[in-house]
């Protein structure tokens, strides 16, 4: 293979249009999990699990510690491969082939438990990492940010809070508001469907009320999956509730219906 | 932040750093030279071809620390196998600058080297033919490392080796091609390497002005080679190759294919460490299989350590303070060099993580 050869072949992927087909709802639904398994060292984190999330929904998931809720955001984005299972995204994109890239840019955001900001860039800068748009390492290297972008810094830059905070370096955030600046990432990317895990840890109730706002805002436009625990905060924005337990669905339906649920008051009360 | 503003206007003006250590490299190129063809032999201000060539060299070093700087400093690649790519550029020199000595080789042959005279060849090898050409030479230096560090990094990125594993993988690359290169039958001199260089383009490499020329090629080397580094780690291209060293998953999943970002800067920092070992081999006169020793590498990531990583500055800062002392040390103290090396890493580790850079900046804040 001649070098010249080499190159252009590199340059052609990685400047290149996206390989993954575009999202698809037509049937209305979003998100499709189905008997999905994943074991860690023979221990079973997900256990045939099967979740649908329609198109627009704001879907929130609760269960005990360890029932799997982290490791099946971690499925849906590429981090871990499960064993069994399939994973689409739409009708068209199967999750189970693509990379974590590849599936940031076919519309899936993510919002983590523990808030993994970039450290020693400014808040702003994150922001802009996160930016939907071309990140091809050429389009990247040549790219200037344009007005209207900026202005659509500042303004998440105001949702979130942290207008003042621009210039400072992330890693001296409170972890109130590196949640917030997690939020304000996943917002940046401008994704079809969000995944946002424990949203409203080390949040005051005030900052709580607002997030919870922020996210019955976006569902109806976007698709929306919460994992939290703060029941307060659940009962506030859910419309349909998942229970996990020990890797697979417990139970699914009203906040109402959920509570009376004999099964989940025995998994909450037994625990 | 206002994006109207020149980029290169930015870069070396706005920033203090990287403004001294341009109008210091400067002074260095005008004033050198100057002195060294202009004062007469014996005056204090007469500066010898021996230092200014020895300076050249430093640079080429500079060079080759800011190539480390780029990948470690400010994408946390730890190479400990960067001197392959100096040797291997430095070997496409070398073999260019053989070529030239012609008939005036111990043997006359008016093709074939010396060495494989020596060894009974009848042919010139096929990867020797047409670098007699300076252009190709060039190109050669350019290729070569570029395309070991594409196949190189193309494979360990992908597979997504990091950290410890891929700095010892590294330091096995130089150690293989060390082995490799001591064989006679790899057809670059074996052991001896290439030496007894006669001129370049056509000019005699022993005459002044030669001298003068391939050390203002050295600083004009370094310079671009800083400018452009100065130019990607203050792109936005370099704010996601930190954000890689320091948070590499995250910055997946918002959509940056991570092996693509450090396989382009790996290759871009192996070409030019490649241009720097193409500049040194003509100032020393020699290059041998020695460049390629795993400690090499080791000593050139301890310059980086010294002067201050994720500068830029402080790597070429490095480079120079640390060859310094290392050339007063083999000059009075030789047995002692590797312990003191050893010694002022560990230092350096342990007290100034931030190198003689950081120190400066701490005094600075702590006085003000
Ligand atoms: N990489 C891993 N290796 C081994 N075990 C793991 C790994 N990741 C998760 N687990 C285990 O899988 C189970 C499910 O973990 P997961 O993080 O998905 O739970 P969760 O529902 O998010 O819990 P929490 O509410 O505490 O965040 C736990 O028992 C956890 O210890
Ligand atoms: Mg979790």
């Amino acid at each position: 293979m001649s070098v010249t050869e080499a190159f252009a072949r590199v340059l052609s992927r990685s400047g290149g249009s996206s390989r993954a087909p575009t999202l698809d709802t037509s049937h209305n639904i979003v998100l499709y999990l189905e008997d999905i398994s994943v074991s860690f060292d023979g221990f079973k984190a997900l256990n045939s699990l099967n979740l649908y999330i329609e198109a627009g929904e704001l879907r929130c998931i609760i269960g005990p510690n360890g029932a799997g809720k982290t490791t099946m955001m971690d499925v849906i984005t590429g981090k871990t491969r499960p064993d069994e299972g399939s994973a689409w995204f739409g009708q068209t994109i199967d999750l189970l082939r693509l990379t974590e890239p590849e599936i940031a840019k076919a519309g899936i955001g993510r919002k983590f438990q523990k808030p993994t900001v970039f450290g020693s860039h400014t808040v702003f800068e994150n922001l802009e990492l996160a930016m939907a748009g071309d990140k091809s390492v050429w389009k990247i290297l040549f790219a200037r940010l344009r007005a209207e972008q900026i202005a659509r810094i500042e303004e998440v830059l105001e949702t979130i809070g942290l207008k003042d905070h621009r210039q400072v370096l992330a890693g001296g955030l409170s972890h109130g508001q590196k949640q917030w600046l997690e939020i304000g990432m996943l917002l940046m990317q401008d994704p079809e469907l969000l995944l946002v895990d424990e949203p409203v840890a080390g949040m005051t109730p005030q900052e709580t009320e607002h997030t919870a706002e922020l996210l019955v805002g976006l569902a109806g436009k976007r698709s929306v999956v919460v994992v939290e625990h703060d029941m307060e905060f659940v009962r506030s924005i859910a419309r349909t509730v998942t229970v996990l337990h020990q890797g697979s669905v417990l139970a699914e339906g009203s906040m109402q219906e959920v509570q009376n649920d004999p099964k989940v008051v025995e998994v909450y009360l037994g625990d | 932040m206002s994006p109207q503003q020149s980029l290169i206007g930015r870069l070396l003006l706005n920033e203090r750093g990287s403004r001294y250590f341009l109008i210091v490299l400067l002074g260095f190129a005008l004033i050198v030279p100057a002195l060294h063809l202009l004062m007469p032999e014996g005056s204090a201000l007469q500066i010898s071809g021996y230092t200014m060539t020895l300076l050249g060299k430093y640079m080429c070093y500079a060079l080759l620390a800011i190539a480390i700087d780029l990948v470690w400093g400010y994408c946390g690649i730890l190479s400990l196998g960067h001197t392959a790519f100096f040797a291997l550029g430095g070997y496409a020199m070398g073999m260019y600058l053989m070529r030239q000595i012609g008939t005036r080789g111990v043997y006359g042959d008016p093709i074939l080297p010396d060495f494989m005279v020596f060894l009974n060849w009848k042919e010139l090898p096929w990867f020797w033919h047409g670098m007699n050409h300076f252009p190709i030479a060039l190109f050669m230096v350019l290729a070569v490392p570029a395309v070991l560090a594409y196949v190189f990094g193309w494979l360990a990125f992908r597979s997504r080796v990091t950290g410890v594993y891929l700095s010892i993988i590294t330091q096995a690359l130089t150690y293989a091609l060390l082995l490799a290169f001591f064989r006679n039958e790899m057809g670059f001199g074996g052991n001896n390497g290439l030496t007894d260089f006669k001129e370049l383009l056509g000019f005699e490499l022993q005459a002044p002005g030669t001298r003068v020329a391939l050390y203002l090629a050295s600083a004009l080397a370094l310079g671009l080679g800083y400018a452009a580094c100065r130019y990607i780690v203050s792109s936005r291209f370099g704010r996601v190759i930190e954000a890689i060293r320091d948070a590499e998953s995250r910055a997946r999943f918002i959509g940056y294919r991570v092996e693509d970002y450090k396989l382009w800067v790996w290759v871009f920092s192996a070409i030019l460490a490649g241009i720097a070992g193409a500049l040194y081999v003509p100032q020393v006169g020699i290059i041998n299989p020695g460049e390629f020793a795993p400690i090499n590498s080791i000593e050139v990531v301890v310059w980086v350590a010294v002067g201050g990583r994720g500068t830029l500055y402080g790597a070429a800062l490095g480079a120079l303070l640390v060859n310094y002392a290392k050339t007063w040390f083999t000059a009075v103290l030789p047995e002692i060099w590797l312990y003191a090396l050893g010694a002022l890493f560990v230092g350096v580790t342990l007290f100034l993580p931030q190198g003689v850079v950081g120190l400066a900046a701490k005094l600075k804040r702590s006085k003000s």
